[in-house]
């Protein structure tokens, strides 16, 4: 039995109805069309589909959408605002902090959220706050990079 | 406007004569962005599996969970009774199981005998994906299990279960040139070793899958793909149709390494579906099923013999491999022995490789096939005979490089060699001699030692070549539009090739929108693998980028009156020769303005004659191995690679990062575990307990260097391929580093705390 919830996605308030055995990533992706968030495993292996839901960021997948109801997600669509993209973006395009992409959206929201927590981490904290993302195209180095450069301006 | 003003542009060679190289570059080689990362980084990028379209259907395979067994009855019934299911496939149906194929060996779409765990079994179309799955749940098939052998090291045993009918063995492929035997017989020092790398698989964030919609008899596919018009080709095949009535896309794809370089069954049956149920039919593999059935690199059990005079000659090399495809002909000692022939100097040379069948998801190619596995033998056996005859793994190295191709017919010079710069400048910016010294001196007591080492590689391929057709058009206002059929893998293909337009044309790169990866409307080409995308399609692009520059040139002359030799492209403008004062601005060129657009058709020229064309390259990393925990931190690592000309410093560097890190995952991490004894199954199907190098497992200080020699036989762009290269000698330099460190050859893989705290015990046990 599907069932209204109320999930506020980058700002805005949304009425969805829901199955209940259905993840947020799939509600996010099918019922609000927002496929910057991807899915890799559905199991929570590979941070893929980090999304941050009350300041926290979590594997979408691992969160049912009837659980999300009520709360604030953001999303990798709600970053770039009218002066263009936010600073962490610029600094994975202008480091090189991309490869295939698939892996970004979900690295960017890490990293953003572990700088609002702490706007200026170690590279050990850099580290350990994206070791749930998986990227298997660059090596992680240039996305450690590029995380760092904005805790510096 | 759209010109890089005041830059200067290469001369535009006459019709009929081959553009030189480049000889000063102002966009190629420089660091560059990508020219698609706002649609990386923003989420807007449209990825095969985030296509939705009007009526979709969500398609579920239903797999076999036997590495062998017989599908006796499939039954349907509760498949097809849940509300909103609209079709289901399986087998039996002509329509439907159609016939496939692994090279030669012929089966269906839904085989009857199932081989690996994994095949399909059934196929649903439902409205939601929730319901597909659940509908493929409810197929209830009636299997009788199979004996099954999943340990290539059994599959010859007299008993062993047969895979297919005529028995285990695929074939031996044998290579030998001199004489083995009398190589031995000169040399001061003769080493025997085994060795075995555990399989990998490749796992792209992105899962395999497609979404099919057909319009009458035109099928389109959305596939994650390294190549639009190699699943155009097998789906026009199987499916009966022309080609011109199989589109297939690809614009974005989250990553492939070689397994989404072929055509799976998972399109067929998305495109069946879609046809049974008249609606577009989406359907991507659970990452499970994907560990499973979408390949991996082999395991390699290698036996090498070497023989070493004192002064570091090699005298002979004899080396076996018994490896394994899988289930089906996959390659699974493909390339395997390809370093033991080419890499090192040696006259005499034996090789016998032996693929057998297994129970087990069909190898594809991955990332350098072959290569590294070869590597962690024949690096960890050469310092091994480093120190036997007292010598220093670098200038043991030196001693034997080679400046033609040994390993092929006729052999070839290589049309460029930096194998020997690799190892030199390695060294010296790696710091090697130093750093071997302090490791040599450390002492012993604590738990924490310091080990160095290096490996050296050369790959197979690496020079692209011929067909590929791309077409640039250059617009009225001085922008350009660049149409290719490549993929962009996530390597900054498209980045390069409009570095290439740029440089050639003199125009901003950022004026260049490029079209590709669409068998509808983009060019034919191979699909991007083999480290050969960029050094086959840059000269591509510049080719086309000439051929608007010589039809703007005799656009020009007619309209100045003046003989097109006489006239110059600077860029911005067209200029006499003999009268400076006369020129024209390009975008006021009235053939330019009337026709709207100047069109320029470029091919891949041939590749040199009596010559091959590789890339090389040597590592070097620094490790600390925990005695007391057996954990491994590779501290750092440093890349010398001969690929030609760097195209884009950026992406360049990021390639040897990446492929640094993915040589790490073999050295350390990653294996595909069966439960040979039992089951048959695998059982780290998941990034759980299958481990990928996660950021905290690889060092902070990977170094990209690039040993840049001019290459104008290559091709016209003077570049070569870096992609494999990159991640072939990684593994064995983190062993060898390992043996520096604590003086354990590791010769299985992966170099992971259980395997190495246990050898230490033993050899805290045995002195």
């Amino acid at each position: 039995m599907k069932k209204l919830i109320t999930l506020t996605v980058n700002g805005k308030s949304h009425e969805v109805a829901v199955e209940p055995n259905e993840t947020l990533t799939d509600t996010l992706r099918y019922r609000l069309g927002l496929t910057g968030t991807k899915k890799g495993c559905e199991v929570g292996d590979c941070g893929s589909c980090t999304v941050v839901m009350d300041g926290k960021p979590v594997n979408s997948c691992l969160v049912l959408a009837m659980q999300a109801a009520g709360r604030t997600i953001e999303t990798i669509e709600g970053m770039e605002t009218e002066k263009g993209l936010h600073p962490l973006q610029e600094a994975f395009v202008e480091k090189g902090a991309i490869q295939c992409g698939f892996c970004s959206p979900g690295m960017i929201l890490s990293g953003k959220s572990l700088l609002e927590k702490n706007p200026n981490p170690s590279e050990a904290e850099i580290r350990g706050a994206i070791s749930g993302n998986l990227c298997r195209c660059t090596g992680y180095q240039k996305i450690v990079e590029a995380i760092q450069s904005v805790k510096s301006e | 406007m759209y010109y890089t003003e005041g830059l200067p542009v290469p001369e535009t060679p006459s019709p009929g004569e081959t553009p030189g190289p480049w000889e000063r570059t102002d966009v190629v080689g420089k660091p560059r962005p990508r020219v698609d990362a706002y649609e990386r980084v923003s989420g807007t990028a449209v990825y095969p599996s985030d296509i939705v379209l009007p009526r979709m259907l969500y398609g579920a395979i239903l797999r076999c969970p036997h590495p062998h067994a017989q599908v006796k009855k499939v039954d349907t019934t509760a498949a097809e009774a849940p509300p909103r299911v609209r079709a289901v496939i399986g087998p039996g149906d002509p329509k439907t199981d159609l016939p496939w194929s692994f090279r030669d060996v012929k089966t269906t779409l839904f085989p009857k005998t199932c081989r690996f765990e994994g095949e399909p079994v059934a196929a649903v179309a439902a409205e939601t994906l929730y319901q597909a799955w659940d509908a493929a749940g409810a197929v209830r098939v009636d299997y009788k299990v199979l004996p099954h052998v999943s340990d290539e090291r059994r599959a010859l045993e007299k008993d062993a279960p047969k895979v297919h009918e005529n028995g285990n063995k695929l074939k031996t492929d044998t290579y030998s040139r001199g004489d083995v035997e009398k190589g031995f017989f000169e040399a001061d020092v003769v080493l025997e070793q085994h060795y075995r790398t555990e399989a990998e698989v490749h796992t792209p964030l992105e899962l395999h899958g497609c979404v099919a919609n057909w319009d009458g008899d035109v099928l389109t596919i959305w596939e994650s793909t390294q190549g639009v018009y190699a699943v155009q080709s097998r789906v026009a095949e199987v499916l009966g149709l022309p080609l011109s009535k199989v589109r297939v896309i690809g614009h974005y794809m989250g990553g492939g390494f070689g397994s989404k370089l072929q055509t799976s069954r998972y399109s067929i049956v998305a495109a069946l579906l879609a046809k049974k149920t008249g609606r577009p039919v989406k359907s991507f593999l659970p990452r499970e099923a994907t560990f499973l059935a979408m390949g991996n690199r082999p395991p390699s059990n290698m036996t090498l013999k070497a023989g070493v005079k004192k002064d570091g000659t090699l005298t002979a090399l004899s080396f076996t491999c018994l490896g394994t495809g899988g289930a089906y002909p996959a390659g699974g000692t493909s390339l395997v022995d390809w370093q033991i022939r080419d890499l090192y100097l040696c006259p005499h040379v034996r090789t016998e490789c032996t693929d057998v069948y297994i129970n087990a998801g069909p190898a594809r190619p991955f990332r350098a096939p072959g290569h590294p596995q070869c590597s962690w033998a024949l690096e960890q056996m050469l310092d091994a005979l480093a120190e036997a005859i007292g010598m220093d793994p670098v200038a043991l190295r030196l001693k034997n490089v080679p400046d033609y191709s040994q390993g092929r017919e006729g052999n070839p010079p290589y049309t460029t060699t930096g194998l020997k710069q690799c190892f030199k400048e390695g060294a010296r910016r790696f710091g090697w001699e130093k750093a071997r010294r302090k490791t040599a001196g450390q002492e012993k007591k604590g738990h924490l030692r310091r080990g160095v080492g290096m490996a050296g590689s050369v790959w197979f391929v690496g020079g692209g070549g011929p067909p590929s057709t791309v077409i640039l058009k250059l617009f009225s206002d001085g922008s350009a539009n660049l149409n290719m059929g490549a993929s962009d893998i996530g390597t900054g293909t498209k980045t390069v090739m409009a570095m290439v337009a740029a440089e050639e044309l003199g125009l901003r790169p950022e004026m260049i929108r490029i079209e590709h990866a669409d068998t509808g409307t983009t060019q034919y080409a191979t699909p991007s693998g083999g480290s050969k995308t960029v050094p086959t399609e840059a000269p591509t692009v510049r080719d086309a980028a000439v051929q608007v520059k010589r039809r703007l040139l005799q656009m020009a002359a007619e309209e100045m009156d003046l003989p097109v030799e006489d006239l110059r492209y600077t860029g911005d403008d067209i200029v006499s020769r003999s009268r400076p004062d006369r020129r024209i601005r390009i975008v006021d060129i009235s053939g330019l303005k009337r026709q709207g657009v100047v069109v320029g058709v470029g091919h891949r020229g041939p590749n040199p004659e009596k010559k091959t064309v590789n890339p090389f390259c040597a590592q070097f990393c620094e490790v600390e191995v925990n005695t007391r925990t057996g954990e491994l931190r590779i501290l750092r690592f440093l890349s010398t690679n001969e690929s030609g000309r760097v195209m884009n410093r950026l992406t360049f560097d990021s390639q040897v990062i990446g492929g640094v890190t993915m040589g790490i995952g073999l050295a350390a991490t990653e294996m595909r575990i069966l439960d040979a004894n039992r089951t048959g199954k695998m059982v780290n199907r998941n990034w759980h307990d299958y481990k990928l190098p996660t950021s905290l497992d690889v060092p902070a200080d990977i170094v990209g260097v690039p040993i840049e020699m001019p290459d104008a036989e290559a091709n016209i762009s003077g570049a070569k391929g870096l992609g494999e290269p990159v991640t072939i000698p990684t593994a064995a330099a983190v062993a060898n580093a390992v043996y520096d460190a604590v003086g354990i050859r590791i010769t299985e893989s992966p170099i992971n705390p259980l395997k190495l705290s246990s050898l230490l015990e033993q050899q805290k046990k045995e002195g």
